[in-house]
């Protein structure tokens, strides 16, 4: 990967921030990794102006290991840029895992109520506890985890999975180390390097130091093979997995769980998009024997209700999960959740609650069979087509094998040609060289032509 | 929250962890089951060594068990609670219809949104620099929108790491402290002097008018700053600021200051950092919807991070801020967003000045009250907090004394730092009939 020094305007999901006249400071040169023969955009910014005051604080070398901006605001700027190139093209966003359908009016009529009552003496609260309403972790643990000995007192109520990540690593502090598995959703990984977990990133292989990088591919079924996984204190799982949407079995979540307990690690489960698994492989880590001692479990009502901006998740500590020294998980983080965070929004949680009446469940479960038919459209198209195409089946998204090629070419040449965003694989780990992630989320009508629109391109 | 004691086997037995000053308590507010569980594991994931240094729970957590235990001691008490900052009257119609008609909206297909920016939604930024910042010259580009203060100190501490040194008024909303000894700041605590090694306590009080003594103040890489201050109510100067923010240039350190009261100011005071010249390559804003609008529950704040800032080798803070923000956080609530964003119109800022005014009128209700005692209370004016002296007193002592003998609850001034011993804090956000209540109370005890 060759090295392109670029004047760096910073990303974001909104395209408004790119101008680089948003920023009359300083130029920074900072080498980037160019994108292997891909579109990288030099921003011209202004020189910088001389005696310009510096404080004389060290940036956070950490912050200074990160290597790019974060994943998917990067696919925002491009999609943004391919808009601004092809004002009239109709883009079809099948790139960042944004839901789209509107949420069950069960689930924002709670809300609307929720709102209404905080103008109202009786209905007025204010701070709620940190962990969450009471009634919501009760519905919590016993819509999820009834029979798994999962208590309300487990769950800590957040404003999301990505939250609750980086919270998790606050938790742990800079002195562990952490496995993910190879490709994983970027959060893990980033947030570990934030925190002073890991090593520089080697470009050569396009890993951080320290980081133990667990492959997850067709040839071992997306299971990594733990008998070659160094022992680390921390293992990231995500599972239906983001980006490939391989959901493990029950016999291979066991061997997670014995390998963890064997090596003293803490599994941290994300298992945000459990409601799409097909089958009836294992929807919680906690419905493994033995789990509540080796893991944690994190996820999200973001894509089983729409919540993705409304900001509704859960992590689960059991109580019986123990550091080194005996000391319980739970109370460390608990005191995170008190120091660090104050809660979810009471509007979000009251939709929580109403998510998991009967109604709402019911409601939700019809959103993500919506999506999930959506995925079996965009499986059917690529394998019409002769791709080898993975997941699908138990996530709402579908990783499409493109051998030899560069996945950011492949991205960009999707998005060129067609209009379509996407996600390149390598976004997510070096495992994913080679793959393209595409969400299932959409309105049916944009799904169907971004089908037609693959069929015309790959044809 | 409460917790069992578990019994361990084979692992080595919990030491008592969770510690109230003075009294070493095990429990919570709520039922403490001891019971023995056989646990047959242990991980070998060490304990994060900075949470090791955290001797009791977060101060706030801690008042609510003390209120708790106190309501089973007597369940048919009228329990006043003059301790959390916690907002108590309903949010103006004209805020909560708006966010009341975006939950609406996102059961339709027109209506529905997404992922927002994690920065926030482009008209609230805006409106957040016309309206909080007007004149000041802050961009809506500088301001990031988060679901609170505490939450955006938590990720400032993340963007700085565990390599800066950092200064806090003592005494100081414990936050700042305590998020500064998570991320690995801070070294252990000196049980003499109650500080934790490392930090540059700024010692604010009476004696030099609840502003720090820059002469003999350290250097330190951040200086948290609250102004309207919590717990001590007292808002600085401009004055006092420009030597804040010359002190600051002159040491290359940067300012967070936390602004949060700055709607409950009374008098000419600066309402923001930026007023001040030369402020903005020195300081970062941080400020809340909480105590402004009633949002506590609802989770609604801004960070302004300047283009100017800047780290040592150059590079911009609030590049890294916005990294920081795309990573580990996902954006705040899009209905708490509506509800701020009509907080922010002509209509709203009205009504919502109409609840401030209330609170400013217990605030003056509570210092008289104390005033009219003989007692030096301290705050109220600029802040919905009065402070109040007890000259040779344990703070937690006093907490005890009004909490048994009138069923009202206050904080403890030693919560909020060694600088806060002798001082306990009263909270002023309270229906008035309660406020009025505590008052006569509290003049029937200290009569």
């Amino acid at each position: 990967m060759s090295l392109t020094h670029l004047s760096i305007s910073f990303s974001s999901s909104s395209s408004a921030f790119l101008s680089s006249n948003s920023i009359n400071s300083r130029t920074l040169k900072v080498a980037v990794p160019a994108k292997k023969n891909g579109i990288c955009k030099c921003i011209a910014t202004p020189p910088a102006e001389t005696a310009a005051y510096k404080t004389k604080v060290s940036r956070n070398a950490n912050m200074a290991k990160l290597q790019a901006g974060y994943l998917f605001p990067e696919i925002a700027r491009r999609r943004a840029a391919h808009i601004l190139k092809y004002p009239d093209a109709q883009v079809i966003s099948l790139g960042i895992g944004d839901t789209t359908e509107p949420i069950p009016e069960v689930i924002t009529s709670a809300m609307a109520q929720r709102s209404h009552s905080l103008s109202t003496l009786e209905g007025y609260s204010g701070y709620g506890a940190e962990q969450g309403e009471k009634k919501l972790r009760a519905a919590i643990a016993s819509t999820f985890y009834a029979d798994m000995g999962i208590e309300e007192s487990d769950i800590f109520v957040s404003d999301g999975a990505k939250c609750d990540i980086s919270r998790l690593q606050l938790l742990f502090g800079s002195n562990v180390t952490m496995a993910v598995q190879d490709p994983s959703y970027p959060a893990y990984v980033d947030s570990s390097v934030i925190m002073g977990q890991t090593g520089q990133f080697q470009k050569d292989i396009e890993k951080y130091g320290n980081i133990e990088y667990m492959r997850c591919s067709p040839e071992n079924g997306f299971f990594p093979d733990l008998s070659t996984i160094q022992k680390t204190d921390i293992i990231f799982f995500c599972s239906p997995n983001n980006p490939t949407g391989s959901a493990a079995t029950r016999e291979q979540l066991t061997q997670l769980v014995r390998f963890a307990k064997e090596n003293g690690s803490i599994i941290v489960y994300d298992s945000a998009y459990a409601m799409y698994i097909s089958d009836d492989r294992p929807r919680s880590i906690f419905e493994i024997p033995g789990a509540k001692e080796v893991a944690i479990e994190t996820t999200s009502f973001s894509k089983y209700a729409g919540f993705t901006g409304v900001r509704l998740g859960w992590t689960v500590v059991p109580k019986e999960l123990l550091f080194s020294d005996g000391f319980p998980v739970a109370k460390d983080f608990n005191r995170i959740v008190c120091t660090c965070f104050n809660g979810a929004s009471n509007i979000a949680q009251a939709g929580g609650l109403a998510c998991l009446s009967p109604e709402g469940l019911k409601a939700m479960h019809e959103v993500v069979s919506f999506y999930k038919d959506n995925t079996k459209l965009i499986v059917d198209t690529f394998n019409s087509l002769g791709f080898k195409v993975y997941g699908g089946e138990h996530a709402p998204y579908v990783w499409v094998h493109f051998p030899g090629r560069s996945s950011w070419d492949v991205f960009a040449e999707i998005l060129e040609k067609t209009h379509i965003v996407t996600t390149p694989g390598s976004g997510f780990g070096p495992g994913g060289e080679g793959f393209i992630r595409v969400s299932a989320f959409g309105h049916r009508g944009n799904v169907l032509e971004a089908c037609k629109r693959f069929k015309l391109l790959y044809k | 929250m409460y917790y069992h004691q578990i019994q361990l086997s084979p692992c080595i037995s919990v030491r008592p962890s969770l510690m109230l000053k003075p009294r070493m308590v095990q429990t919570s507010g709520e039922v403490v089951k001891t019971e023995r569980r056989r646990v047959d594991h242990c991980t070998r994931v060490p304990r994060n060594v900075n949470l090791e240094k955290l001797r009791n729970g977060y101060l706030f957590p801690e008042i609510g068990m003390r209120e708790n235990e106190h309501l089973q001691k007597y369940p048919y008490a009228k329990l006043i609670s003059l301790g959390i900052g916690d907002t108590t009257e309903p949010i103006p119609d004209i805020i909560t219809s708006n966010m009341v008609e975006q939950a609406q909206a996102l059961s339709t297909v027109k209506g529905y949104k997404g992922y927002g920016a994690e920065q926030g939604n482009k008209s609230l930024r805006k409106a957040i620099a016309d309206v909080i910042y007007r004149g000041l010259k802050v961009k809506d580009t500088e301001i990031f929108v988060s679901d609170g203060a505490q939450c955006d100190i938590s990720r400032l501490q993340l963007l700085l790491g565990s390599n800066v040194t950092m200064a806090v008024q003592d005494p100081s909303f414990p936050a700042y402290i305590d998020s500064g000894v998570i991320i690995g700041q801070a070294g252990e605590l000196q049980e003499e002097t109650g500080k934790y090694w490392n930090i540059e306590y700024m010692k604010c009080g009476p004696q030099n008018n609840f502003f720090p003594d820059l002469s003999t103040t350290a250097r330190t890489d951040i200086i948290f700053f609250c102004s309207p201050n919590n717990p001590t109510g007292y808002a600085a100067s401009r004055k006092q600021l420009e030597q804040l923010v010359e002190f600051a240039r002159k040491n290359g350190s940067i300012i967070i200051y936390d602004s949060a009261y700055a709607a409950y100011i009374s008098d000419d005071s600066p309402r923001s950092i930026f007023e001040i010249p030369g402020a903005r390559e020195v300081a970062i804003e941080v400020s809340s919807f909480s105590k402004f609008a009633g949002f506590t529950g609802v989770r609604l704040g801004w960070t302004v991070v300047p283009e100017e800032l800047c780290f040592a080798n150059g590079f911009p803070v609030i590049k890294d801020f916005n990294r920081i923000v795309c990573t580990c956080f996902n954006g705040a609530s899009n209905i708490a967003q509506a509800g701020g964003l009509a907080c922010l119109s002509p209509e709203g800022s009205m009504a919502v000045r109409g609840v401030i005014d209330y609170y400013k009128e217990n605030a003056r209700i509570i210092l008289d009250t104390f005033a009219s005692l003989g007692l030096k209370a301290y705050g109220g004016k600029n802040a919905p907090y009065v402070w109040v002296h007890f000259p040779g007193s344990s703070s937690w002592d006093v907490f005890d004394e009004i909490l048994e003998k009138t069923h009202i609850s206050t904080v403890p001034g030693r919560g909020f730092g060694p600088g806060g011993e002798e001082y306990i804090r009263v909270s002023a956000f309270g229906h008035r009939e309660s406020i009025l209540e505590a008052s006569m109370r509290l003049k029937n005890l200290f009569r």
